[in-house]
């Protein structure tokens, strides 16, 4: 319509020819050496590391500090040294861990049990949140006194312990996974005939494995705190009585400190935060790579 | 009214003598946390081996419902769905679905493995290495050989669609439901699963039942078309579109059947809102 002067402006039509034959540069060019360095996470935190060390070693050195209250890094590391090769730590670590791995091991399959009856049916589901509400405020340490009286002066006591402090995170999450396991994926898991036992096992307990894991490891951090608060509080009368002699680490840190050889005591709490930290970063990091990173269902 | 559009349509076409899937007066109801809501009303239909039978209709006609009613998902509290002569119990491998959602597939599972989970599990095969050659055989199907051990987080929506068909048809089910499976995508991905799903079916024939809201969808994937009223659902005609494919799009029977089933919807929605002062 010619009297009316239209809306858009109006222009000339075009094509591009021979796109492909144009000098477009790099499409993908890789990053300086030192962008590619320093987008490594560990270089990052390794830098952090060295410069708490450095700090450390300077203050204790130069600050007048006694070696009674603060040792320094090198008294530390050496005393650490000696531990390992000269005092049996190694093996303290190991009993620590042994007594850990009981009471985790067992306490996810209560967990598991327990969650899975709270799928199964409303009694069980209100039993869970009804216990989890109750029990899961109640630090695990608190009960050692009783189940010292209940097992005796031994692992026993601190296996039970340690269950308390594994069982409602493990259960509360893996709960709250599996709630939130997709309609569609529970119908495609019905759809192929599976019932029951085989339901939760192949379809449940995989769909909700990011929520499991993150159950597993708060539960794991929970369980290696309580045992070494265990092991430290009553470390002399729970773990002698083993017959071992050697008791745990927090037993290593406890007589340590009654000797007043602190680089040890620092030794030993070395340890506890080496172990954290490799089962974290190590143990649970591969983990996640290998199951929930893989499978793209969080971002790691 | 009903009756006088089931005359319209004419008498079904000679067709194979028995039914695989008979829905008899079903209607289905479901709660939600304040009411109870009927979704079908006393809908019938029979599906024919190699159908590729279509539920149309607009969104709260209970299609979908009806779909999960057949799957077994959902029990009707009145009329009866018989597949194969037995009743529809619960949900079972003979009736395989395909959803519309993306995570159907098990993200813990490459594509093969997605496909062999199927078949071990609802029982079609007994060992992985027989279960191992039929899902690469129905992966070749769907073009993705290059992805069969490949997550499925790593894959394209159509791509994913894709994998939920070849699972599905590796189950050799009775009939094969599908829920609409290709509102997620893209109009171009969609156009070509639609094309890749008839050429599928050109191989083998399978039975399948599809949902849809599209009308021009039921047109292209339908052989036969059941068009629902909402709310709740009820049969408004069954339509034959086994002549139309992709390549009668714009054509003058395709614009047709189109047009008519519009209308047939539109003509409701009128009805409706004339109905409601009285209401």
């Amino acid at each position: 319509m010619p009297e009316h002067a239209p809306a858009v402006h109006l222009r000339d039509e075009y094509e591009t020819t021979g796109l492909g034959d144009a000098d477009t540069g790099d499409v993908a060019r890789r990053l300086s050496p030192w962008e590619r360095f320093s987008n490594l996470n560990s270089v990052r935190k390794l830098t952090i590391l060295v410069s708490l060390v450095v700090v450390w070693e300077l203050y204790t050195r130069f600050g007048g500090i006694s070696e009674y209250l603060l040792p320094t890094f090198s008294d530390t590391g050496a005393a650490l040294f000696t531990a390992l090769w000269g005092e049996h730590l190694l093996y303290m670590i190991w009993n620590s861990v042994k007594i850990l791995l009981a009471g985790y091991v067992i306490g996810i399959g209560i967990a598991t049990v327990l969650t899975t009856l709270a799928v199964a049916t409303r009694f069980g589901s209100d039993l869970l949140s009804t216990l989890t509400a109750m029990l899961n405020p109640l630090p695990a340490i608190a009960l050692l006194p009783m189940a010292m009286l209940w097992f005796g002066l031994g692992a026993d006591a601190i296996v039970f312990t340690l269950l308390h402090s594994v069982v409602w995170p493990v259960a509360l999450n893996m709960h709250t996974g599996f709630m939130g396991v997709s309609e569609t994926q529970r119908m495609v898991g019905r759809n192929y005939g599976l019932r029951g036992i085989r339901y939760v096992v192949k379809l449940l307990i995989p769909a909700a494995f990011p929520s499991i894991l993150t159950g597993m490891k708060i539960g794991w951090a929970y369980a290696w705190r309580t045992l070494i608060a265990a092991e430290l509080v009553f470390g002399g009368a729970v773990v002698d009585t083993e017959g071992t002699g050697e008791g745990g680490l927090g037993w290593f840190i406890f007589a340590n400190q009654m000797d007043l050889q602190i680089p040890f005591v620092f030794a030993g709490l070395f340890t506890v935060i080496l172990v954290g930290i490799t089962v974290e970063n190590v143990v649970f990091r591969n983990l996640e790579l290998r199951t929930v990173g893989r499978w793209g269902m969080q971002t790691i | 009214m009903a009756e006088a559009t089931r005359a319209a349509a004419g008498p079904a076409p000679a067709a194979a003598p028995t039914p695989i899937l008979d829905v008899d007066g079903v209607t289905l109801q479901y709660k939600t946390k304040e009411h109870l809501i009927t979704a079908t009303y006393r809908v019938g239909f029979q599906v024919y081996p190699s159908d590729r039978f279509v539920l149309l209709g607009p969104s709260g006609c209970g299609k979908s419902t009806l779909l999960k009613g057949v799957a077994g998902y959902m029990k009707p509290v009145e009329g009866e769905m018989r597949l194969k002569g037995r009743g529809i119990s619960e949900p079972g491998p003979d009736r395989v679905m395909v959803f519309q959602e993306f995570d159907q597939l098990l993200p813990w599972k490459t594509v093969r493995q997605n496909i062999t989970f199927a078949l071990i599990n609802g029982g079609r095969c007994a060992t992985g290495a027989e279960a191992d050659d039929i899902a690469r055989q129905y992966i070749r199907k769907v073009k993705l050989d290059r992805f069969e051990d490949t997550y499925p987080h790593m894959l394209s929506g159509g791509m994913k669609q894709r994998v939920a068909i070849a699972r599905g048809m590796a189950m050799e089910p009775d009939v094969l439901l599908m829920d609409e499976p290709f509102a997620a995508l893209d109009a171009l991905t969609r156009r070509q699963m639609q094309e890749e799903l008839l050429q599928l079916w050109e191989d083998t024939h399978f039975t399948v039942l599809f949902v849809t809201h599209s009308i021009e969808e039921a047109c292209i994937v339908g052989s036969r078309i059941l068009v629902l009223s909402p709310h709740p659902g009820q049969v408004k005609a069954e339509l034959n579109a086994h002549h139309l494919g992709h390549e009668d799009v714009g054509g003058e029977p395709f614009s047709a059947l189109q047009k008519r089933i519009h209308d047939m919807l539109f003509a409701d929605r009128i009805l409706e809102e004339e109905a409601a002062p009285h209401a």
